[in-house]
C-alpha cells in the first residue's frame, strides 16, 4: 500500500514537470526583445511579438486591483474586526461561494451586464470581470491575516483611547500588510492568466490598446493571445503562444514562491 | 501657560473622529454585503438574459442535441452529456490518485522539508492558468495519446485526462488538510490495538476525515464541471452526441467558449440559458461542497 501511495505522489508530480519542463524548452527559444514591444505578426510572417498584449494584461489587471482590493480588503474588515455573528458567517459563505464560480460564467454576466449596456468590448469590462475573480481570494487572505493579529495588540490601542477606526486603520492593517499583500499578489497571478473571463469581455485585438477611445475598444491581453495562438496552424503564431504562456507561467512561479517566503515571516 | 492637567484633560471626540469612525464601519460592512450582492447580481443578470430562450424552449432544451444557429433551434443534451461524463472521467482519475497524495503528505514517510517542497509542487499544479494547460495539451498530450489510442484529435480522453491534473490539488489539499485534523488519540489507540499503518489508515483515519475529504472531491467537481479553456482546446468542440472517448465531443462551458463572440440575437439568450444551467449546476455543488466542510470543522 505505500508503494502505491508514493506512485500516486510521483504519478500527481509528473504532469507538472513535464508542462514546466515543455515551457522552458519552447518559451525559452521563443522569447527575444524583441516580442515585448511589438504587435502580433500576421500568420506565416516571421517576427513581431505581443507587447499590446502585456500591455492590455497589465492594463486590465490594474483595473481589476483597483477594485477588487478596496472592496475585498474591507470586507475582511468587516468578517474579522466587526462581526463575529451570523451575518459573518453568511457573508464568508458567499465568498466561499464565489470563489467557485467558474471564470466563464463571470464572463458572460460581465458580458450581459456590461458589454451589452455600453454596447462595446472593452479594456474595463475586461478589468471589472478580472476584480469578481480576485475579490474572493483578497477578502480569504486577507481575513487571515487579520486574524493572525493578536488580541492584545487591539486592547492595546484600544486601551491608549484609540476608537475601532483608528484602531483597524493605523495599529492592526499595517501589522497585517505584509501578508495582505501577498494575498493581493497571489490575486493578481490569477488573474493574469484567466481567459475565459476576458474572451468576450475585453476581447482581442491586433492594435495597442486606445487610450484616445478611453480604452473602450477590444483589449488584447496575453491569456487570450495564448488561446488565440494555441489553436492556429502558423507555426510562428504557436511559437509567441508558448513564449506567452511562458512569461505567465512564470509570473505563477515568483509570485508563489515570493507568497510562500513572505507569509513564513510572522510579525508578531 | 495651560497646566498639563488641562493639556491631557479627557474631553468628548472630536466630531471628526466620530464621523470617520461611522463612515469606516459603514464602508465595510457594504463592501462585505457586495460580495452577496455580486453572487446574486450574476445569477439574476444571466436569467434574465436568458429569459426569451427559456420561455421559448422551456426545459425541452435540456434534453435536445441540435444547436442550430440558422434555423434557431437549441438544445444542450451533448454539451451536458459532455460536461458530466469528462467531471467524472476526470474523478474516477484524480480521486485515487489525490488520496495517496495526501495520504503520503500526511503520514511521517518523508522528511518535513522534503514533504513542505512536495505540497508546494502540487499547489502549483493549481496555480498554472487554465490556458496553458491547453497549450500542453493541443501539442504533446494529443500527439502523445494518438500515438498509443484510437485517438484522431482532440476528444474527450485529453479533455478528461488534463481536467484531472487540474482538479488534483484541490482533492490533495483538502484531504490533506483533513487527515491532518484527525485526532492523534485515534490513531495511537488503533496502534495500541496492533494495527499495521495501513489498517489504521484505511480502518480509522479515512473514515474519520471523509466528509472532509467528500467536501473536496465536490469542491474539485465544481471546479472540473465550469473549467473552460484547457477543454474548449482539447474536447474538440463537436456537437454530435458520441459515447466513445476517443471521439471529440463538447461542455458546456466550451460551447460558451466557442460561441458567444459570434452570437447574436436568439442565440445569444440560448447561450445565457447554458450558462444558467451551468451556474445553477456550479453553485449547487459548490455550496453543497461548503456546507460539509463546514460541518467538519464544527467537529
Amino acid at each position: 500500500m505505500s508503494g502505491i501511495a508514493g506512485t500516486f505522489m510521483v504519478m500527481a508530480i509528473i504532469p507538472l514537470i513535464l508542462i514546466l519542463l515543455y515551457l522552458l524548452i519552447q518559451g525559452i527559444s521563443s522569447i527575444s526583445p524583441s516580442v515585448f514591444v511589438e504587435l502580433p505578426p500576421p500568420p506565416m510572417v516571421d517576427g513581431g511579438g505581443f507587447g499590446n498584449a502585456i500591455l492590455g494584461t497589465v492594463i486590465m489587471v490594474s483595473i481589476a486591483t483597483l477594485i477588487s482590493v478596496p472592496i475585498g480588503v474591507l470586507a475582511a474588515i468587516f468578517l474579522s474586526e466587526y462581526s463575529g455573528g451570523q451575518l459573518a458567517n453568511w457573508i464568508r459563505f458567499a465568498t466561499n461561494v464565489l470563489s467557485g464560480v467558474p471564470s466563464i460564467i463571470i464572463g458572460v454576466f460581465v458580458y450581459g451586464a456590461i458589454v451589452l449596456s455600453f454596447k462595446t468590448y472593452s479594456a474595463w469590462a475586461g478589468g471589472f470581470a478580472l476584480s469578481i475573480l480576485m475579490l474572493p481570494i483578497i477578502v480569504r487572505t486577507t481575513e487571515e491575516a487579520l486574524k493572525l493579529i493578536p488580541q492584545e495588540v487591539r486592547q492595546a490601542s484600544v486601551g491608549i483611547g484609540a476608537n475601532d477606526f483608528q484602531t483597524i486603520l493605523f495599529v492592526v492593517l499595517p501589522a497585517a500588510i505584509p501578508a495582505i499583500l501577498t494575498g493581493v499578489t497571489l490575486a493578481i497571478a490569477r488573474a493574469a492568466g484567466d481567459t475565459a473571463s476576458l474572451m468576450f469581455t475585453a476581447l482581442f485585438t491586433q492594435f495597442w490598446p486606445n487610450w484616445e477611445n478611453k480604452l473602450a475598444e477590444p483589449t488584447a491581453s496575453l491569456a487570450v493571445l495564448v488561446f488565440n495562438f494555441a489553436i492556429v496552424p502558423f507555426k510562428n503564431q504557436q511559437q509567441l503562444a508558448w513564449a506567452a504562456a511562458f512569461i505567465l507561467v512564470l509570473l505563477v512561479l515568483l509570485t508563489s514562491v515570493i507568497s510562500r517566503l513572505a507569509t513564513s515571516k510572522r510579525q508578531f | 501657560m495651560t497646566s498639563i492637567s488641562e493639556q491631557t484633560r479627557i474631553g468628548s471626540r472630536p466630531p471628526v473622529e466620530k464621523t470617520a469612525d461611522t463612515v469606516f464601519r459603514w464602508a465595510a460592512i457594504i463592501s462585505a454585503l457586495a460580495i452577496a450582492g455580486f453572487l446574486i447580481w450574476i445569477v439574476l443578470q444571466i436569467f434574465i438574459q436568458a429569459l426569451p430562450a427559456i420561455t421559448q424552449f422551456g426545459l425541452g432544451f435540456l434534453f435536445k442535441s441540435t444547436w442550430n444557429p440558422v434555423r434557431n433551434e437549441y438544445g444542450i443534451l451533448t454539451p451536458i452529456y459532455g460536461t458530466i461524463v469528462s467531471s467524472i472521467i476526470a474523478l474516477l482519475i484524480s480521486v485515487p490518485i489525490g488520496l495517496g497524495v495526501a495520504i503520503v503528505l500526511s503520514e511521517d514517510y518523508l522528511p518535513t522539508k522534503i514533504q513542505t517542497i512536495l505540497v508546494f509542487l502540487v499547489e502549483l499544479l493549481a496555480a498554472i492558468p487554465s490556458v496553458v494547460y491547453g497549450l500542453w495539451g493541443i501539442f504533446v498530450l494529443i500527439p502523445f495519446l494518438r500515438g498509443i489510442t484510437p485517438l484522431r484529435g482532440p476528444g474527450m480522453l485529453p479533455a478528461a485526462l488534463i481536467l484531472s491534473v487540474m482538479i488534483l490539488p484541490t482533492i490533495s489539499a483538502i484531504a490533506r488538510d483533513a487527515l491532518i485534523n484527525v485526532d492523534v488519540g485515534l490513531r495511537q489507540a488503533g496502534v495500541g490495538l496492533g494495527a499495521t499503518r495501513w489498517e489504521t489508515i484505511l480502518w480509522i483515519v479515512l473514515p474519520t476525515a471523509s466528509s472532509g475529504i467528500i467536501g473536496g472531491i465536490m469542491l474539485a467537481l465544481g471546479r472540473a464541471l465550469g473549467e473552460t479553456m484547457a477543454v474548449t482546446m482539447l474536447i474538440g468542440n463537436s456537437n454530435q452526441l458520441n459515447l466513445s472517448i476517443f471521439q471529440p465531443s463538447n461542455t458546456i462551458s466550451s460551447l460558451l467558449a466557442n460561441q458567444f463572440a459570434e452570437a447574436s440575437g436568439l442565440q445569444v439568450s440560448a447561450l445565457m440559458y447554458a450558462a444558467f444551467v451551468l451556474a445553477v449546476i456550479t453553485l449547487a455543488v459548490n455550496m453543497l461542497a461548503q456546507v460539509v466542510v463546514t460541518q467538519l470543522q464544527k467537529i
